[in-house]
């Protein structure tokens, strides 16, 4: 059996916003099924109780997809997603935490919070992806991120349903690498199988 | 932006002057929250907002308000509610007294919330409801029973969706940007300070909610103030957190059973 190598990438941090979520599929579905990373996702919707987003990638892979509680152990090999109306914080390297507090960009989850906690305790082991979105969130988080050593991949604006949240981020120079959404799904599990 | 040792000795010096000890709170949410203190009050570095927490004891009310979160609404989680209106308070009826315990419950929405269920199930005049914080200024927000006008419209929806069927609007006066909720509701409230790291039990309740508290806190402080809650909650009382903080993973659970899967409230049942 070949050996997946993620030394490099520990974890994946992936936040998106408007017209994302055909992406966030496509990436899920792609996924090898031995995962050894820890893939966490942020995205901006409803603060509905009930989460349709948890059905919608468990339909997509073998891989075990949930919604985070408070203190819940990060396990590697398992989807993470950031609950409604709660910002989702990496207490350690292997605790999550929650918080409440005030929003941030309008956003509750926010990327920009989670992506600052990760960059935080994963440093050059974190990979940071930014989707599709109409809000400025995530380009001061992918900023921590490149201060700590990790890498970015941000979808190409020009193809993404809404571009605006991507162009953000670009425009401050913080993508080590711009693709399309289909090719997102391509490169991360290329990185995950090397 | 600090680092982790500044923490650390923010928080040594804020138990040690002031005896407010945050050093079992989650520190990923405490770091941002004095990373923003530094921000919303100009400090050019670390150092200057230690010396001023040294030197002006009356900055320690802003610090407390700042460094806690206070974020709270009404009818928060209607499903929750809803649950507590029809699983709960029937139970709870057959009780010659109610008392329930409101911990953590910031500036009281969530308590005005349950006043009204009770109210509405005609068992308010024989309960008390004990709302408690540490924050001495959020508490004084219910004894004026006061909230924002502009947020009535949602709270009502929350109200709806928990199963109300009155005109919320009645429940409240509207004046300027207020809402002066009812004299009545506030009648069986007992307001005070209580510091879940440092206080202890003060009375047997039939019911306990503690939520969104539970999040700011470590592993090790979470699992102290669950104990101090079971050492309060009758046998066959409920507790009820958060909607994203779990009894699971304390040593507490066994003696506790989940009312439905969805709602985070337990019944002591051991
Ligand atoms: C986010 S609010 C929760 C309000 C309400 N229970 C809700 O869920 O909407 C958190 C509250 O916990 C309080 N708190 C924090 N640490 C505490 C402690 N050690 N003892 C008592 N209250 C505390 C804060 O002052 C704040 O008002």
């Amino acid at each position: 059996m070949a050996q997946n190598r993620i030394d490099n990438f520990k974890v994946i941090v992936i936040g998106g916003s408007a017209g994302s979520l055909d992406v966030l599929l496509d990436i899920t579905s792609l996924l090898p099924s031995m995962l050894k990373a820890v893939i966490i996702i942020v995205l901006h919707r409803r603060s509905d109780s009930e989460s349709i987003l948890e059905k919608l990638l468990s339909y997509k892979t073998q891989i075990s997809v949930s919604e985070v509680e408070d203190k819940e152990p990060i396990r590697p090999g398992h989807i993470y997603i950031a609950p409604g109306d709660y910002h989702l914080l990496i207490e350690n390297e292997n605790t999550f935490s929650l918080d409440y507090s005030e929003k941030v960009s309008y956003s509750r989850p926010s990327i920009d919070v989670t992506f600052e906690s990760a960059a935080q305790t994963f440093k050059e082991r974190l990979l940071a992806v930014l989707l599709s979105g109409a809000n400025a969130d995530g380009t001061e988080g992918l900023g921590v991120v490149k201060e700590y050593g990790g890498y970015s991949i941000v979808q190409n604006p020009e193809t993404a349903e809404v571009g605006f949240m991507p162009r953000q981020a670009i425009n401050a120079g913080f993508a080590d690498s711009i693709l399309d959404g289909k090719e997102i799904a391509v490169k991360i599990s290329e990185l995950l199988r090397q | 932006m600090l680092n982790e040792g500044d923490l650390d000795v923010l928080i040594a010096e804020v138990a040690e002057r002031y005896g407010y000890d945050f050093s079992n709170y989650a520190r990923a949410s405490l770091r941002r929250r004095v990373n923003r203190l530094l921000v919303i009050d100009r400090f050019p570095s670390f150092a200057e907002l230690l010396y001023k927490i040294k030197n002006d004891a009356s900055y320690l009310p802003h610090l407390v308000q700042e460094l806690t979160v206070n974020v709270t609404e009404m009818f928060r989680d209607p499903a929750t509610f809803k649950t507590l209106r029809e699983q709960v308070l029937p139970i709870l009826a057959t009780h010659p007294f109610i008392r329930i315990w409101h911990a953590g419950c910031s500036s009281g929405e969530e308590v005005y919330s349950m006043a009204i269920l009770l109210q509405e199930a005609n068992l308010l005049h024989k309960s008390l409801l004990y709302a408690t914080d540490l924050n001495p200024a959020v508490i004084e927000n219910i004894r004026k029973g006061i909230f924002p006008l502009n947020l009535m419209k949602d709270y009502s929806e929350n109200y709806i969706e928990a199963g109300g069927r009155n005109d919320f609007s009645n429940y409240y006066t509207a004046k300027y940007n207020w809402a002066k909720f009812d004299e009545s509701l506030k009648a069986k409230m007992i307001v005070a300070t209580h510091n879940l790291v440092s206080d202890r039990s003060f009375n047997e309740f039939q019911l306990i909610l503690c939520r969104n508290v539970l999040i700011y806190f470590d592993k090790v402080l979470q699992d102290k103030v669950l104990g101090l809650f079971d050492d309060s909650l009758d046998q066959l009382g409920f507790l009820v957190l958060g909607s994203k903080e779990n009894l699971r993973f304390s040593p507490i659970a066994k003696k506790y059973t989940q009312l439905t899967n969805r709602e985070k409230i337990w019944r002591k049942t051991g």
